[in-house]
């Protein structure tokens, strides 16, 4: 039998938020984070979470299983599960709306500064822009981002400075478009980055690494933007 | 509101530069006067190795350094916890509602200590 403890909090009718057990059995079976709350979601329908595509690609599902982020549709029972307990709160940092849903307001405002889209004040070719394939291999490990926002939330320095650190998320997707080779706004992004909080409040303690249900690299990205920085500067 | 106006260089990369170059400075210094006393010293060796313009102006540079990779860090430590919603957070309502107050005196205090280290070893080593 797991015994499943459920972060819970309804802003109408709590004073403030508690942990509430829950019992189920999965039938030996090595489900997934999701499906087990599916199965409570039967057991008591007030419990609030978001999901969506539940096969690791929306990035809805975002969530603090056992004290680690991850998507809870790609994290099975066996990765998680200590002593069959398994403790569900919302991603750390961000103000609950309710129960394990958060409000991404500030973590989407640090991705909207990025300015993340390519800028290029060049007349647009007939066809359109191209890339070489090593150019192309650039962007790898850095596309793939889905803003499920299990890193940033996961970086103390950003629940420090969650209105001026920009946090790994938004950085990987700063690198991204400063690594593009059809982006010609190299000088603006750094000189926007070049504070001391947007870029440096990262202490590369790596949580965002250790977190990320895609497999990348934020701290290496935000290194890469350091060594432009300088590069630019000297 | 937590602003950059009291921080070492105003800009994240000369902070962040500064902080590395002081590191190796220091890391240097440590590892001449650990092999110092390891080596074995009496008064009158220390007292002749410090007699040397040299050593003194290492030292100096390594006192400056102390003096900004501390301001540089401290000031991190800061600008991460002595601000009103961390204080919420991790204590009471009454902290959290002086939080820019607490964060200067922190600066401040920092600033006369830093200071005051720094005119005691120029004090040391030159005269």
């Amino acid at each position: 039998m797991l015994q499943v403890s459920i972060y819970r909090y309804n802003p109408a009718t709590d004073a403030e938020p508690y942990m509430k057990d829950y019992q189920l059995d999965t039938g030996g079976k090595d489900l997934m984070v999701l499906d087990v709350l599916e199965l409570l979601k039967e057991q008591d329908t007030s419990l609030a979470y978001r999901r969506s595509c539940r096969e690791g690609v929306c990035g809805s599902d975002g969530l603090n299983m056992n004290g680690k982020n991850g998507l809870a549709c790609i994290t099975p029972l066996s990765e998680t599960v200590v002593k069959s307990k398994l403790v569900i709160r919302p991603l750390p940092g961000l103000p609950v709306v309710r129960d394990l849903v958060v409000d991404m307001s500030l973590f989407y405002h640090q991705y909207e500064k990025v300015k993340p889209y390519l800028i290029n004040d060049e007349p647009p070719p007939a066809i359109e822009r191209l890339q070489s394939p090593e150019d192309r291999a650039k962007l790898d490990g850095l596309y793939e981002c889905i803003l499920c926002a299990c890193c940033s939330t996961a970086c103390p320095s950003f629940w420090w400075n969650p209105d001026r650190f920009i946090g790994p998320s938004g950085l990987l997707q700063a690198w991204r478009f400063l690594a593009d080779s059809r982006d010609t706004a190299e000088v603006e992004r750094l000189a926007d980055l070049d504070d001391p909080f947007s870029v440096f409040r990262c202490h590369g303690i790596q949580n965002c690494i250790n977190v990320c249900p895609k497999g990348l690299n934020p701290t290496r990205a935000i290194g890469h933007i350091r060594n432009s920085l300088l590069a630019a500067a000297t | 509101m937590v602003t950059s106006i009291t921080s070492f260089g105003r800009s994240g990369l000369s902070d962040w530069l500064v902080q590395r170059v002081t590191a190796v400075i220091l890391l240097a210094y440590t590892i001449f006067i650990t092999w110092q006393l390891v080596c074995g010293t009496d008064y009158q060796q220390w007292s002749a190795l410090f007699d040397q313009t040299w050593v003194r102006v290492f030292s100096l540079s390594a006192l400056l350094s102390t003096v900004a990779h501390a301001w540089v860090g401290l000031w991190s430590v800061s600008t991460d916890y002595l601000v009103e919603h961390v204080l919420r957070i991790k204590t009471n309502e009454f902290l959290a509602s002086r939080a820019n107050l607490l964060r200067w005196a922190f600066q401040g205090a920092c600033g006369i200590v830093a200071f005051y280290y720094l005119v005691w070893g120029i004090q040391v080593l030159w005269s």
